[in-house]
């Protein structure tokens, strides 16, 4: 135990650094004051502020909206891009499809931000009615979730014995039967994984939507750092303490879900060592 | 049945098509036009030959270098420590926790700590350092972005190091390695490819971190990101900007071949 001191000490002081600036936050949303250089007093004043400013509740409700409808997209499309991947039988054309999967993952935000705008204002010349706004927004965060998506799933396609569908073939099933008893429910965990991710990565994004937002439509980060530039604003600490509740509910959400995914590999290897004992 | 899975896969294909392949065509084909819309080489030309965008370019990369060799050196130990933890799991979740957290609110909590009436100007007032001006320079620009990357430099090298098979560690031991040669010998070069990709997390969003150069680091510090964002958005100079894409997109790739997993060399289990 002893041996261990020094480096619990310095854990210690990395997660408090980590913690600092969120508590820091978390603690001046109850000021009294309108700054965040002293605590003159305890006060719900700045969240009486929030929920009465309905400009910027609007805002997260359309952010939660966002997330929620571009998680919903990006799963359903991954979730076919990922068996569409696994079932293809060259293997150059798995890797190149692979690559091609991971560029939205690894470019910078910028580059995502600025090719998206270039694309969406070019739409925007061939349709008339296409103009930046919810709906480059929306389209925008579909397209670097899916990504996630697919990355979610794989592993658990791979994981998945091709014998029970060759078994459902073999029973009569169509592929559609294929696909809704058999291989969807097995994969049901990636799925709400990369549902999750998909839709925090949504909630996060700033830069992309910066990007392709136009000028009628804005979300909680737009909105966050355009208000940040013009100084402290206590309100957004309010805001910033209740997105941390949130966060903490999902976080823990998501912590059981891939618990409960992790227990069952588990499970299932110390069932193939044991089988193998046997034999 | 290759039909069905053809139509399964579609929606798939029409994304990469129209969000992967696209785009980067496009932010290449833009880079060939001015401001006009005529097609051109100049934007190439300014760039390599004006003194401007090739110092910007290095700042860059020296910004980047920085912001990762210090999130390298505060990882690599918490990462080490933490997979001698119990509960490891819940503490990695903790470490996990902050990045869930809205970017833009932690740089905002920032602009409260550095300001000229914060806490750390408080905290240097009560040893008689005086407020000194810390928002809007270098220095709070690099605090502030290692502050945002560490989690992400930490959870490649933890992932790596719980891969490592402990045997191979109790093995050296027994052959009469004290710890330090156990981590010397065993421990860190097995991790490697955990640094390289904490690296390659961190290098590469650090090129392009546009809004905490301008909440800050005050506009001091352009980064190529800033100036992607400057020509897009302010000058809209779309050509300029499409041009520093590139130039940031083949940075991307240097990284990303300099940090490359050899294949065959690692170990399997």
């Amino acid at each position: 135990m002893r041996k261990f001191r020094w480096s619990h000490i310095y854990l210690t002081i990395v997660f408090l650094l980590l913690y600092l600036p969120i508590f820091y936050l978390i603690f001046y949303s109850f000021n009294t004051g309108t700054t965040m250089n002293q605590f003159t007093g305890f006060s719900l004043a700045h969240y009486q502020a929030l929920f009465a400013d309905s400009r910027l509740l609007i805002i997260v409700l359309n952010t939660f909206l966002l997330a929620f409808l571009s998680a919903l997209i990006a799963t359903m499309i991954g979730v076919l891009g990922a068996i569409g991947i696994y079932y293809n039988k060259k293997r150059w054309l798995k890797n190149t499809l692979l690559s091609f999967n991971n560029v939205l993952l690894v470019s910078p935000d910028v580059i995502i931000g600025a090719s998206f705008l270039i694309f969406f204002t070019m739409i925007g010349s061939w349709f008339r009615s296409f103009h930046l706004g919810f709906i480059s927004v929306l389209l925008s965060h579909c397209a670097f979730s899916v990504p996630i998506v697919v990355l979610m799933v794989l592993p658990k396609l791979q994981e998945m014995k091709d014998s029970m569908v060759d078994a459902a073939r073999d029973l009569g099933a169509n592929s559609w039967q294929v696909m809704k008893d058999i291989i969807l429910p097995f994969l049901t965990p990636g799925i709400i994984a990369g549902y999750f991710m998909a839709f925090t990565y949504s909630l996060d994004d700033f830069a992309v939507t910066f990007f392709v937002t136009g000028n009628g439509f804005t979300t909680m980060s737009v909105e966050i750092y355009s208000r940040a530039r013009q100084g402290i604003d206590l309100e957004i600490n309010a805001l910033s303490t209740l997105v941390f509740l949130f966060s903490l509910f999902l976080v823990i959400g998501y912590y059981f879900i891939s618990k409960e995914n992790r227990s069952k590999r588990l499970r299932k290897n110390r069932l193939k060592r044991k089988k193998a004992d046997l034999t | 049945m290759t039909k069905t899975r053809k139509f399964y896969t579609f929606p798939y294909f029409v994304w990469l098509l129209l969000f992967v392949i696209a785009p980067v065509a496009l932010i290449i084909y833009q880079s060939f036009f001015d401001m006009q819309g005529a097609f051109t080489l100049e934007n190439y030309q300014t760039y390599f030959t004006s003194g401007k965008y090739l110092i910007m370019t290095l700042n860059s990369i020296w910004y980047a270098f920085l912001i990762t060799l210090f999130t390298l050196l505060i990882s690599y130990p918490t990462a080490y420590f933490l997979t001698k933890l119990k509960y490891k799991d819940l503490w990695l979740l903790l470490i996990i926790l902050p990045t869930w957290i809205n970017l833009l609110l932690k740089a905002y909590a920032f602009i409260g700590i550095f300001s000229i009436d914060g806490s750390v100007n408080h905290f240097l007032e009560f040893f008689g350092l005086g407020p000194t001006q810390l928002l809007f320079t270098d220095a709070s620009f690099l605090v502030v972005a290692t502050y945002i990357e560490i989690p992400f430099m930490i959870m490649p090298i933890y992932n790596a190091l719980e891969e490592i098979d402990p045997s191979l560690v109790s093995a050296s031991r027994d052959l009469g390695a004290n710890s330090y040669q156990a981590f010397r010998r065993v421990i860190f070069p097995l991790s490697l490819s955990g640094v390289k990709s904490g690296v390659q997390a961190v290098f590469i969003p650090s090129l392009s971190l546009f809004m905490l150069t301008r909440l800050i680091g005050g506009n001091r510090v352009i980064t190529l990101g800033t100036a992607i964002e400057q020509h897009f958005l302010i000058t809209q100079n779309w050509g300029m900007g499409a041009t520093i894409g590139v130039i940031l997109i083949f940075a991307m790739f240097i990284v990303m071949l300099l940090t490359q997993e050899k294949k065959g060399r690692r170990i399997k289990k």
